[in-house]
């Protein structure tokens, strides 16, 4: 900006006074940045305040479950909601947020100056705030998506077969065209993480030497791009069924229902490990640092991610047991479901070797992280447990899946962000976050979550299925409906206390230095918050710690260890 | 006034228990509600439920054995005052082996149950039974419809079976995805349109068990209930012939305009044998033609019904899908106060209150018109 000189692109007033141009402006710096980091913090933002927005319509869930008969909400108004929860937490919350960290912190990582397609990757953020904003201005129509974030057909045609219900207004376009926005938003993201990751590394940073954050980042981007192909086209001949007239999904004509399910599906599994493989990624970056000691088995998560990457696409149908499938093939699908979960106990394993003998220091991220894989493995068991396919029939679309999701998303991957957050702050902005509330908001997370997500397990095994807007008095639900929705409260104070954390600390925090943890990666080895250009010399690269080579040099790792 | 507060104080302990040793003790709790998966009443659920055994058995046995190794890291390794660097262990390839193969073996021991499990409960394993009874369930938003094709009658809300026999259910849905659910008897199938899906299950004992749809369906999803009611052989055999005659003429004056009432303003979607249809029909035979739901074939009397055919409607205990129970005992017609206490009456005078979103879009009755109206499907038994 301040290189450029009087005649090329500024202007200038009469007086010669040089007049700011709209792109230094502070509004127009971010609005036309493509900086990296700009980019990522952007994606930041957004996505906690979508997970603001989605978290007060899971209040609004739990208030109207809390007792039997709940009159709190009308059952449309009730199903717009749970739709629009479970779409604004997987869409415009973890993937964004998820983007984000990617974008900040990866190409620091591999010690490159940008992303590959800076000017893409801002498309890809604006593509996805006018996506999110899309999706949810439907409420001010009162015609919000009410079709499951699953979005069934035919109840989500215009009419279905011969029933005279199904979705005549336009709530399922705004969620079939919104998703599609957001798709083209992750395909251009996704993208563009390959080719950083493949092209810009620092000399030296072979694939084998990257961190395993770049790991995990890469496997998501190569299953987005696989995925959301299926999704995009599902929602495009949904979109054809309902205003163009044709019958995709409509058994009237020889259209068949079952086709959007496997298609929803093939996309929706591989989904499910997008939203947690950065987690994992996450938590292997910050168990090391915090135990003073290397990952434990980088070889086994690394390729264990990709295995998980590969067979998230053969799993898909375990969403169907219940549809009649024939015996063989969910068998098969059965043993796909068992096969996957070998890698991610794999996992587990590796992390709990990293932090044993190690020397734990116990950080806010530590604690987020250590509360990861104690929650990750209850929702990996009971994970498990659902690809027992008879046990699946009682259990499917039952709360015991709500259990189950919750402990993934929530215990695993939302326990990983606030994990990242603290562990990254310091680098996004120069200062700590605060610790003493931090260590608050982690017992509230964990308290709340257990307590809103534990008794979930206990009503589908009494029999209480899931996306009900109520339920009578007589069932034995009450107290443990009541009970989650106390736990929902509790969890909602301790995402307070996070979003006070980070304003609080972003006024009153203190200084963090450029390396507050004593960190391995590269991203420590810059300024924080890093210059526009990131390094002023790119790193070369002899190891996978390449900070601690260089902190350490009698003890640096490419001395002792060849890899 | 203690005692109440002390059990309400207990049950909540009880649950607290529950929720602490779900994992060891939740066969204990399974009384805890009537739909539990656990307080099964057929082999069906019942293997259904071994297979949870298996699993609540190996998963507690995983996560006390991880969750006290990560506990127990967490406090051994804890920073402490000159702790000397850790030892900068990259892995070792044994013990990736050994953790590679353990849960390998583990989770195929797992799959072992759930195909064994799987072969078991399928459509496929339906045991060769000379009495098994062949029940066709409709799937409506949002109600359900049971017809039993060999005795040619129509019922809804309630699935009345003989006990100790096979049932064999045909899933029908001409509109969109249910899925047939009694926790107490079976798994879920789904009902979805276009397809021909099967299931079949017995009940071991007498009884009452709720039935749910479990596919989300629409805006009255949470109202979507039934029940099968398992009677012996005998009952069943008697209940059939009641069902199979035709609709019983109005007993008295206040019934007889009942009766008008129902001619006039509720036969459009409702049958009733003998009044407004001369016969039971097979609903998936009319409903799933082009024609569509409230086409009146011309050359017959039958055609798609849009609401429950109430032939026998003072026989059963639920109405509109589970939301209200059949309290005919509370319904005297020549109460006044009906209203107060007789369900069929408050339906009738707020279907749009009850249960918001539902088909039965009627103006609203007086309320002689409601007493005559109870009057009369009280008296179709």
């Amino acid at each position: 900006m301040a290189t450029r000189t009087i005649g090329e692109n500024v202007t200038t007033t009469t007086t010669g006074v040089r007049r700011k141009t709209f792109s230094e402006t502070y509004v127009g710096e971010w609005i036309t940045t493509t900086d990296h980091k700009m980019i990522g913090l952007m994606y930041l933002i957004t996505g906690f305040f979508f997970f603001v927005v989605g978290g007060m319509e899971a209040l609004l869930i739990r208030t109207q479950l809390a007792e039997p008969n709940g009159k709190v909400l009308s059952p449309d108004v009730y199903n717009q909601i749970f739709t629009m929860h479970g779409t604004t937490m997987i869409f415009l919350f973890v993937i964004p947020v998820l983007s984000g960290f990617g974008n900040y912190i990866v190409p620091l990582m591999i010690g490159a100056r940008d992303m590959a397609y800076p000017r893409m990757n801002a498309f890809g953020f604006w593509m996805l705030l006018f996506g999110g904003i899309f999706m949810q201005s439907s409420f001010i129509f009162n015609q919000a998506p009410n079709g499951g974030w699953f979005m069934y057909a035919p109840l989500s045609e215009i009419t279905a077969g011969h029933a005279y219900l199904a979705t005549p207004h336009m709530n399922a376009d705004f969620w079939l065209l919104g998703t599609t926005l957001l798709g083209i938003s992750s395909i251009s993201g996704s993208l563009n993480f390959v080719v950083t990751i493949f092209r810009l590394r620092a000399p030296g940073m072979s694939i084998n030497r990257m961190p395993l954050f770049t790991w995990m980042i890469l496997v998501m981007s190569f299953l987005l791009l696989f995925a959301l192909p299926s999704l995009t086209v599902a929602s495009g001949l949904l979109l054809l069924d309902r205003h163009v007239g044709t019958h995709f999904f409509d058994t009237a004509v020889g259209g068949d229902p079952l086709l959007w399910q496997h298609l929803f599906w093939s996309f929706g599994h591989p989904e499910v490990y997008i939203l947690i493989l950065p987690a994992f990624g996450m938590i292997s970056e910050i168990l090391p640092v915090f135990s003073r000691k290397p990952i434990f088995g980088y070889t086994f998560i690394a390729w264990s991610g990709v295995a998980i990457g590969f067979l998230s696409f053969t799993v898909w149908a375990h969403h169907m047991f219940a549809v009649g499938l024939p015996s063989v093939a969910q068998a098969f699908f059965a043993t796909s479901t068992t096969l996957i979960a070998i890698p991610t106990a794999v996992k587990i394993f590796n992390w709990l070797a990293t932090i044993w003998k190690g020397k734990i220091r116990f950080t806010v991220a530590m604690l987020f992280a250590l509360g990861f894989i104690a929650m990750f493995l209850i929702g990996g068991l009971n994970g498990a447990a659902l690809a027992v396919v008879p046990f699946d029939y009682q259990v499917t679309d039952s709360y015991f899946v709500v259990a189950h999701i919750h402990y993934v998303l929530f215990g695993g991957t939302a326990m990983a962000v606030f994990a990242g957050l603290y562990y990254w702050f310091p680098k996004f902005t120069g200062k700590l976050m605060n610790e003493k509330i931090g260590k608050w908001q982690f017992w509230f997370i964990f308290i709340g979550l257990n307590v809103t997500f534990f008794p979930m397990h206990i009503l589908g095994i009494f029999g209480m299925p899931r996306r009900v807007y109520t339920y009578p008095g007589n069932m034995g639900w009450n107290e443990l409906n009541l009970m989650a929705s106390i736990g929902a409260f509790v969890l909602g104070i301790g995402v307070l206390l996070f979003l006070f954390n980070i304003v609080n600390s972003l006024k009153n925090g203190e200084a963090a230095g450029d390396d507050p943890w004593d960190a391995y990666t590269l991203e420590w080895d810059t300024s924080s918050p890093p210059k526009k250009y990131n390094f002023l010399e790119i790193p070369v690269v002899r190891s996978r710690r390449p900070f601690y080579d260089k902190k350490y040099p009698e003890i640096a790792d490419w001395k002792s260890v060849i890899h | 006034m203690r005692m109440p507060v002390f059990s309400r104080t207990k049950r909540w302990l009880a649950l607290l228990g529950c929720v602490l040793l779900s994992s060891i003790l939740l066969s204990a709790c399974g009384d805890e509600a009537s739909t539990s998966i656990l307080n099964t009443a057929g082999p069906v659920a019942a293997d259904e439920k071994v297979l949870f055994y298996v699993v609540v058995v190996l998963a507690a046995v995983i996560f006390l054995g991880v969750e006290g190794w990560l506990v127990y890291s967490i406090f051994r390794f804890r920073e402490r005052p000159n702790t000397p660097n850790p030892y900068q262990n990259h892995g070792n390839l044994f013990l990736e082996a050994l953790w590679t193969g353990i849960p390998t073996v583990v989770l195929f021991i797992l799959l072992f149950f759930t195909i064994r499990g799987l072969l078991q409960v399928a459509p496929e394993a339906q045991p060769k039974d000379a009495n098994t009874v062949t029940v066709e369930a409709v799937g409506h938003q949002w109600w359900w419809e049971f017809y039993y094709p060999k005795y040619n009658i129509t019922t809804a809300d309630t699935l009345v079976i003989p006990a100790h026999t096979t049932i064999h259910v045909d899933l029908f849905s001409n509109n969109v995805i249910h899925s047939f659910w009694v926790p107490n008897l079976t798994g879920k199938t789904d009902l979805i349109p276009g397809h021909d899906n099967t299931k079949w299950f017995i009940a071991d004992k007498n009884g009452t068990y709720t039935g749910l749809c479990a596919e989300f369906c629409g805006t009255q999803h949470g109202n979507m209930r039934f029940e099968v009611k398992a009677v012996n052989t005998d009952s069943f055999q008697s209940w059939i012939s009641t069902q199979q005659q035709t609709a019983a003429a109005p007993g008295n004056s206040l019934a007889q305009q009942g009766q008008a009432i129902f001619k006039n303003q509720c036969s459009t979607c409702h049958g009733i044998v003998g009044v407004d249809v001369t016969q039971f029909y097979n609903p998936q035979q009319f409903c799933n033609d082009s024609l569509g739901a409230g086409h009146n074939y011309p050359t017959t009397d039958v055609h798609c019904l849009i609401g429950p055919n109430l032939t026998h409607f003072g026989s059963r205990d639920l109405i509109a899908g589970g939301v209200l129970t059949n309290n005919s005992q509370a319904c005297n017609p020549t109460d006044p106060n009906i209203m107060k206490d007789c369900h069929l009456a408050q339906w009738l005078n707020d279907p749009q209150g009850i249960k918001p979103g539902n088909d039965m879009n009627i103006g609203q009755l007086t309320t002689d018109q409601i007493r005559q109206l109870v009057a009369y499907l009280e008296g179709l038994k």
